[in-house]
């Protein structure tokens, strides 16, 4: 097969001490910013970015690279350990991760998600491998009404398959659709609930109040009930690892489902947020006992993260063939692509064969280099659970701060943060669950875009989302699990009877 | 190559921050980073230069936080017509006047572009957009700018009716342009390149008086010079949009005269050169008067176009 000799001719391309030296400098690097909350992927990129000028494009890209990839490991550390999502995309991992570190399960979980991470980035370069070319035409089919069919998808399977009562899951994701609203409309280019503030115009960050909603409500949480963290470090051994990955074969299924729902979206720019969501919601449907997620479940590890870190993996195919990054920080690599004289675009793959398959090369080797590098440090991040609470909680706090102002190097920012911080713990408090505001607010803006496109594109008519097959099917999708709870008891299958009672701790 | 800064005035004694009013991998944040870039190789400068993006609210993000930088020689912002635009068409309480110029450093020109599929000519594609049933979708970035007023040009000037379709950058514009969910888009050349080069969609036109002057073979069978100007093909829409540096406001001579010298070496590299030809930018450099000269020019222009337009939030 011709995409085989390619990819070995990537190997050797690679193969030098050089290369590999950069590699393991690249996934130390992003592991590193990872962890740090807020600090994540696309800045670490970004801040590295100019070490890369001088070196040869195939270097360069290899050592950014790996800074993604670690940072990819890295952002699963802070959820589990400390209920803070280093990365958005961290955010489903927490659900069970954190409840799992609880527990005293915290290398377990630590390793589920790294293996899984693996796993994920695994089944979707082998897509990247064989499938590049017809994948980029597929991309092409996607307009406004298509983008906005996913969205809708996304968000139905939220209220329909949430675990939550539905009118607190519909609460929760209108406030955050409320907020997703502020600033710049791009539609109309107008400015929205800015009330003459220029802090507001760039609209309310996603990572910043993801830091505050997820991380500071915790230590609030936490104080109020008593100053220890929950929990203490398991003993990690490799017999831990073994028996974690012993198991593995029984989750064929979710690992299956997550990775093909994270390639998917991740190709179509719906992102690795919208993967993680929907990986762990679609787990938690077809589990026997679907009210243990949320409790501790191995299970609601693998699944989210399998699909972040396919969809963050295969993001970066439309950047290579499309010049459409899926995803922030494939967004600044196409900038340094741009710098190295590289123009991402169809005819890349054509030009410039040595540097795409050893893009592809370095990505089954910093997987894997990255995976024994993350599992062989995970006693250290696990030994931070030892750390007295009085101790490691103002560190937590400084490092929400940092990470919340170094987005967008505003001291607003960390206000904000703050401010989410009160709103996460009262959201806590009277069981309104956070994470359909946090969907809400980083895919309203983009789904309120992709509605409106349609409707001036298609006259204002809502056929247009029928009017082919795949967004017809897409959307008819979406409407069956908005109403799955209904269209599940019709079916007269009693046993699952959730729904309106909510069971939300 | 070895050009160390000689000049013996003020030196920024920290890293300087390029500032981008436009998303990551826009036509601003390539030319940031060719910057970025031509500046470190050829050591035109002692401090780093860090690329930082501030597309936030169509870029207004980036013109208040020059904003608010008043006195800080170690922000430089690259500007487009969106100085002029955006106070405009959303109030944004920001006059370029308070900015320090430094220097005009390009020209960026538009062109109408359509689907490989689509008609051949301009002609062609006027009457197939007279005689559609429902209005030919012009797909741009953002709304109430340079690609919306454009688009509101051509329908004057032709007659035909368009629905613009606002994008969030160039490159969706262009990808949506291929997958054929618009008919056409009026997208600065580097924007379309690559999907151009591949032969996915077809120049019909340029929006300048004439015509653009690289003649290497970019396709094929095309250089940028081999497309036509809509002047000729019968539609007498014409708009070139600027690249400006700009420093904040209250920055002493020493300082600006810094950074004029900075960007004119910028404009003697290698890269800067073949980055204008690459992507078929107009290579100019102006400073001083003839800069507030040309900005006070072009300020009347764009606010006379979006006046006529309809645009100017009242």
């Amino acid at each position: 097969m011709e995409a085989l000799g390619l990819l070995l001719h990537g190997f050797a391309v690679l193969l030098t001490w050089k290369t590999l030296v950069l590699m393991m400098v690249g996934l130390v690097l992003g592991i590193f910013v990872g962890v740090l909350p807020g600090l994540g992927g696309p800045n670490g990129v970004a801040i590295l970015l100019p070490l890369t000028f001088t070196m040869d494009p195939t270097s360069a890209i290899v050592m950014l690279s790996c800074i993604y990839w670690g940072a990819l490991f890295g952002g699963a550390i802070t959820s589990i350990l400390f209920n803070i999502p280093g990365e958005a995309w961290s955010v489903a991992t927490t659900f069970d991760g954190y409840p799992m570190a609880q527990q005293g399960r915290a290398a377990e979980a630590l390793t589920a998600a790294f293996t899984s991470s693996f796993i994920g980035s695994l089944v979707a370069v082998l897509l990247i491998t064989f499938l590049a070319p017809m994948i980029s035409s597929f991309a092409l089919k996607f307009g406004p009404p298509e983008f906005f069919a996913v969205y809708l998808l996304t968000f139905c399977s939220f209220v329909g398959l949430g675990r939550e009562a539905k009118h607190k899951t519909v609460i929760s994701m209108s406030l955050g659709l409320l907020l997703a609203g502020i600033g710049m409309d791009t539609v109309s280019g107008n400015l929205r609930m800015t009330f003459g503030s220029p802090e507001l115009l760039r609209g309310i960050n996603f990572l910043v109040a993801v830091i505050g909603l997820f991380g500071i409500s915790e230590i609030l949480l936490t104080m109020e009930e008593r100053l220890a963290l929950r929990g203490h470090a398991a003993s990690i051994s490799l017999r831990v690892v073994l028996g974690v990955w012993k198991d593995l074969p029984k989750y064929w299924v979710t690992l299956l489902r997550s990775s093909f729902i994270g390639c998917w979206l991740g190709i179509t720019p719906g992102g690795a947020i919208a993967a993680s969501f929907m990986g762990y919601n679609l787990a938690k449907r077809f589990a026997k006992e679907p009210e243990s997620f949320g409790k501790g479940r191995i299970e609601g590890v693998f699944a989210p993260e399998t699909a972040a870190h396919a969809s963050g993996t295969s993001a970066l195919l439309p950047m290579l063939a499309l010049g459409i990054p899926g995803s922030g920080t494939a967004a600044i690599l196409l900038g340094g692509l741009m710098v190295w004289g590289l123009n991402p675009g169809p005819l890349l793959f054509v030009e410039h064969k040595d540097f795409v398959w050893g893009l592809i090369a370095s990505m089954y080797l910093g997987n894997v280099v990255g995976l024994v590098l993350v599992l062989t440090t995970v006693p250290i991040f696990a030994s931070i659970l030892r750390v007295p609470f009085a101790a490691v909680a103002p560190m937590i706090v400084v490092s929400c701060a940092i990470g919340a102002y170094a987005i967008q190097n505003a001291m607003f920012d960390i206000w904000l943060m703050l401010g989410f911080g009160v709103v996460g713990y009262v959201f806590k408090k009277i069981g309104i669950p956070l994470a359909p505001f946090t969907l809400a607010l980083v895919l309203g803006n983009r789904a309120e875009d992709a509605f409106r496109l349609s409707m001036i594109g298609s006259g204002g008519t809502l056929k247009v989302f029928w009017s082919n097959g795949l967004v017809g099917s897409i959307t008819t999708l979406a409407i069956l699990l908005l109403f799955w709870p209904a269209i599940d008891s019709l079916l007269g299958r009693v046993g699952f009877t959730h729904g309106t009672r909510a069971t939300s701790a | 190559m070895a050009a160390a800064p000689a000049f013996a005035g003020w030196e920024p004694t920290k890293p300087v921050e390029i500032v981008v009013a436009a998303g990551a991998g826009g036509a601003s944040d390539q030319m940031a980073r060719m910057m970025q870039a031509a500046i470190q190789k050829n050591n035109l400068m002692k401090q780093p230069m860090v690329v930082s993006l501030k597309g936030g609210a169509s870029g207004a993000e980036a013109l208040m936080y020059m904003k608010s930088s008043e006195g800080d020689p170690n922000k430089v912002l690259i500007a487009y017509s969106l100085i002029y635009m955006l106070p405009l068409s959303a109030k944004i309480p920001f006059n370029w006047r308070e900015l320090t110029p430094v220097s005009v450093v390009a020209l960026d020109q538009f062109v109408l572009w359509d689907n490989r599929a689509g008609p051949k000519t301009v002609k062609e594609f006027v009457a197939a957009a007279k005689a559609a049933s429902s209005p030919f979708k012009m797909g741009g970035t953002g709304s109430k700018r340079e690609d919306h007023v454009l688009t509101v040009f051509l329908e004057q000037k032709t007659g035909a009716k368009f629905s613009y379709l606002p994008y969030k950058s160039g490159g969706e514009a262009a990808t949506q342009l291929v997958g054929n969910h618009t008919e056409a888009n009026v997208n600065n050349p580097s924007e379309n390149l690559e999907v151009w080069r591949a032969g996915q969609v077809r120049p019909l036109c340029v929006f300048d008086k004439e015509r653009i002057s690289y003649t290497t073979k970019v396709t094929d069978t095309q250089s940028w010079a081999d497309i036509p100007t809509c002047k000729e093909e019968g539609v007498d829409v014409q708009y070139l949009m600027l690249r400006a540096m700009f420093l904040p406001g209250k920055v002493t001579a020493e300082q600006q005269a810094f950074y004029v010298d900075l960007f004119h070496k910028v404009t003697q590299t290698a890269e800067y050169k073949d980055y204008m030809e690459k992507q078929a930018l107009k290579p100019i450099f102006l400073t001083g008067k003839d800069m507030v000269q040309f900005l006070e020019e072009d300020d009347a222009l764009n606010r006379s176009l979006m006046t006529e337009a309809g645009f100017v939030a009242k």
